[in-house]
This record gives C-alpha cells, structure tokens and sequence, in this order.
C-alpha cells in the first residue's frame, strides 16, 4: 500500500516536519493537518516566520549566539553583568540557564566539545575569540558551564590551560544531587560527585 | 543469540534521537559494537561514560549483526577521573587505544589490566607506572610484544638499560654505549620482577618507549594517529603535582 496520502506539497511538508527533532512520520502528519487547517491563522503566520528568521539568521560575532542581529540580544543588553562570562556548549544549553534565570552575566558558545572520536580538535571550536574576550579588562570571571561527561570535563581542563594566562577568576558549576533528587534513585556517579562536593551546614 | 559478560567503555556516538552506539571492551568477548535502545536517556546517560566498568546483555537474532545491548553501572570511572585532568587523560587515552584491538577478539588478561590500572587512578603516585604496562600489556595482546628478558646484543640478563627502536629488545648498558643516542631509555620498572620506587622521569621514559612502539608498530600502518589524549599524557605527567 502507498505511503503517500496527499499530493507532492504535502508531502514534502509531511516530509520535512518529520525531520524535526522529538518528530516521527506519524506526528509529522499530525502536525501538517493542523497546520493546513489553519491555513490563515498558523500556517502563513508560521511560513512567515520562518522564512523571516532564515534570511536573518546570524551567529554573533561576540559570543557565537544564534540570534537575528549580530552582536546578539543578550550581547547587546547593557543590564547584564559585563565581568563575567558563562562558556557552554551549545546554543541549547545557553537557552537552558537563560530559562532558569541563574545567571545575568555574557555567554560564550564554543559549538561543541573536544572529541577526538570525531575528529573535533580545539580548533574547530570557538576557543580563540573566548581567550581574547577573557583579556578583556572589564571580565572578571569566567564559569565553565559545561556537561558533566567525560568529553566535556576535557574540554573544561583544555580551556583551564588556555585561560590561564588571562588571570580572569575560573569557576565551574557544581556537581551533586538535583533538586527533588531521591538518592536512592541517583547514579553513584552523581553520588560520588555529591560527596566529594559535601559542604559544611 | 544472546551473552552476559562484563565491559568498558570505549566509545559512545548518539544514534538517533534517544539510541546511542557504543563501542565496549567484554571481558570474555572482546571489542564489540552494540546499540543501546534509550541510550540517550536520562537513565543511561551517566551509565555510557567513556572508562565505566559495565554489565551488558548483547542480543541478537544472528551472531555476526550489530545487535543491541542492554548495559548497567558496575564502577562509574569516568565519574572518579572526571575532576582531575591527569586520570582524566589517562582514562581517555587507555580508552583509545584499546580500541586498536580487533573486533570481536577476546583479551581477558589486558581487560583484567585495564580494570586493575582504571582501580588505581586516584593515586597518581602508581598509576602511570601502571599505565606503561598496560601499553606494554596491549603491545603484546598485538603480537608486537618486547622482549626484555635479555640483552639483544650480548645475550646477558644483567644491567639492561636500553631499548633498540628498531627490533623491540633490550640492550645492557655495556652493549649499548657505542648507539646509546639511537636507542630508548629503559626504566627498571618495566622489567619483571624489579622493585623500588619508580621516578617521574622513569613515568616518562616508559611512556615515550611504549609510545613509540604503538605509533610504529600499530598506528602508522592503519595510517592512524596517536589519539589526543596519549600525545597529552607526557606533557601532563612532567608538569602536574603528584
């Protein structure tokens, strides 16, 4: 039986929503019969948005942010904190503390981590303009807030050494049991972690 | 077809959205590949660290097909290391360079190796010493062992001091003097049955001996280079505090 439900434009809607992450064919359907039944309200709405953010698209040439303008929004915004600087991987993991609304200080995307596995060295990654930055005299701090595997905590000791000249203040988030964490649920890796970081109450 | 057998960590690529692909040392069945359905999760995540010492059930309708494996923490080592970056590199180079290995080839002695030099990583003052044997260890487990039981020269057992690049065999002090520029140091360590503390000089001189033999006898016939964190290791060794 034909996999095909509806003519070559829809399909290739169908087609592409299911390359979405979290997207399956069967959820992509989904998605595009809401989106054609709503033509007026969403659909052109949404097609509008998208092709208004693709032609404006632009990495940041501060921070390597994605973002519509260049510096970026958070760059750009005198309110934040100019001492200190937050280094993550991935654009995701800067949304990630922004949403928590931890920390009101600069980011810095590095565009991945050092894995040697796939032949990603530190100079694939955004490390240079983080040295420069770092001497900066305003910058004060610098927080690695990089994951807790074993390809990130390299990166982390990489950039360690990198910086070290710079004389900024390096820090990394800690490490330990989440909040509503059940211990007895814990890995022994975070366990271990949650130990080694025990503080004094 | 399905085995139970215990593992390392070698490698983890993401596969998929939630699966991931991971490479692990058994202990019985050698280097394997196997698909880890949820991989990815939230669960698994912190199991599939390079350097973990793991159970896994492999399955599969056939034996010579990827298979998927089912895998649960025995030692998280990638969680102890993770905050020193010497044992950090150490556990990422051993990482690395077990995975020369064939695939498939069972190494219960370099496995029981590895699990013994990963227990000791806290403790820098034993590890590296360690570590030069497990490269000694996985040079012979590639048919390229050394021979250091006498000198290649005179035949003695005495006073062996030196390495020839060229054939992998000792060479005593007396032997050696008219080429002791051409040949590498030998640390006492690396012999059988020598005790006695074991200098960081004699760290580095066991890493640069076993480097080599790795670079020219394993690497640079696969056209392969000596992975990141085995050309660290050295430079890191000479300046870290232990």
């Amino acid at each position: 039986m034909s996999d095909k439900i509806a003519g070559p434009e829809i399909e290739r809607l169908i087609s592409l929503l299911g390359r979405m992450p979290g997207l399956g064919r069967r959820s992509a359907r989904k998605a595009a019969l809401a989106l054609l039944k709503r033509r007026d309200d969403l659909l052109m709405p949404l097609a509008d948005a998208m092709r208004d953010a693709a032609e404006k698209l632009t990495e940041c040439v501060q921070c390597g942010n994605i973002d519509t303008i260049s510096p970026c929004t958070l760059c750009a915004d005198p309110r934040r904190d100019q001492t200190m600087i937050v280094v993550v991987e991935e654009v995701g993991d800067l949304w990630a503390l922004e949403r928590a609304g931890a920390v009101r200080g600069l980011y810095h995307v590095l565009g991945g981590h050092l894995s040697p596995l796939d032949g990603i060295g530190p100079d694939r990654l955004n490390i240079a303009k983080l040295v420069k930055r770092a001497h900066q005299p305003e910058v004060t701090e610098i927080l690695l807030a990089l994951n807790v595997t074993v390809e990130g905590q390299s990166t982390a000791h990489y950039l360690t050494d990198a910086l070290e000249a710079s004389g900024v203040m390096l820090s990394r988030l800690a490490q330990g049991v989440p909040v509503g964490g059940e211990l007895d649920y814990l890995d022994e890796g975070t366990l271990l972690a949650a130990f080694k970081s025990r503080s004094k109450v | 077809m399905e085995w139970v057998d215990e593992a390392l960590v070698l490698s983890v690529r993401p596969h998929g959205e939630t699966a991931a692909l991971v490479e692990l040392l058994t202990r019985e069945h050698g280097r394997y590949l196997a698909m880890v359905h949820g991989g990815r999760s939230r669960k698994n995540r912190p199991v599939l660290q390079i350097g973990n010492h793991v159970d896994v059930t492999w399955k599969a309708r056939l034996a010579d097909q990827l298979g998927h494996a089912n895998v649960s923490i025995r030692r998280g080592f990638a969680a102890e290391t993770m905050n020193d970056r010497l044992s950090l590199c150490a556990l990422t180079s051993l990482c690395a360079l077990s995975r020369t290995l064939a695939e498939r080839d069972p190494h219960p002695s370099l496995f029981e190796v590895s699990l013994f030099v990963l227990g000791f990583l806290d403790d820098a003052t034993v590890w590296p010493a360690l570590y030069v044997r497990w490269e000694m260890a996985l040079l012979e487990e590639l048919g390229f062992g050394l021979d250091l039981n006498e000198c290649a020269v005179s035949g003695l057992t005495d006073d062996l001091a030196y390495v020839s690049p060229n054939s992998g065999r000792a060479v005593s002090v007396g032997a050696a003097a008219p080429y002791v520029d051409r040949l590498l140091t030998l640390p006492g360590f690396m012999l059988s049955g020598r005790r006695g503390v074991v200098t960081r000089d004699d760290m580095l001189a066991g890493l640069k001996l076993t480097g080599h033999f790795l670079e020219h006898r394993i690497l640079v016939p696969r056209e392969a280079l000596m992975p990141d964190a085995r050309v660290q290791l050295p430079a890191l060794l000479a300046r870290e505090k232990i």
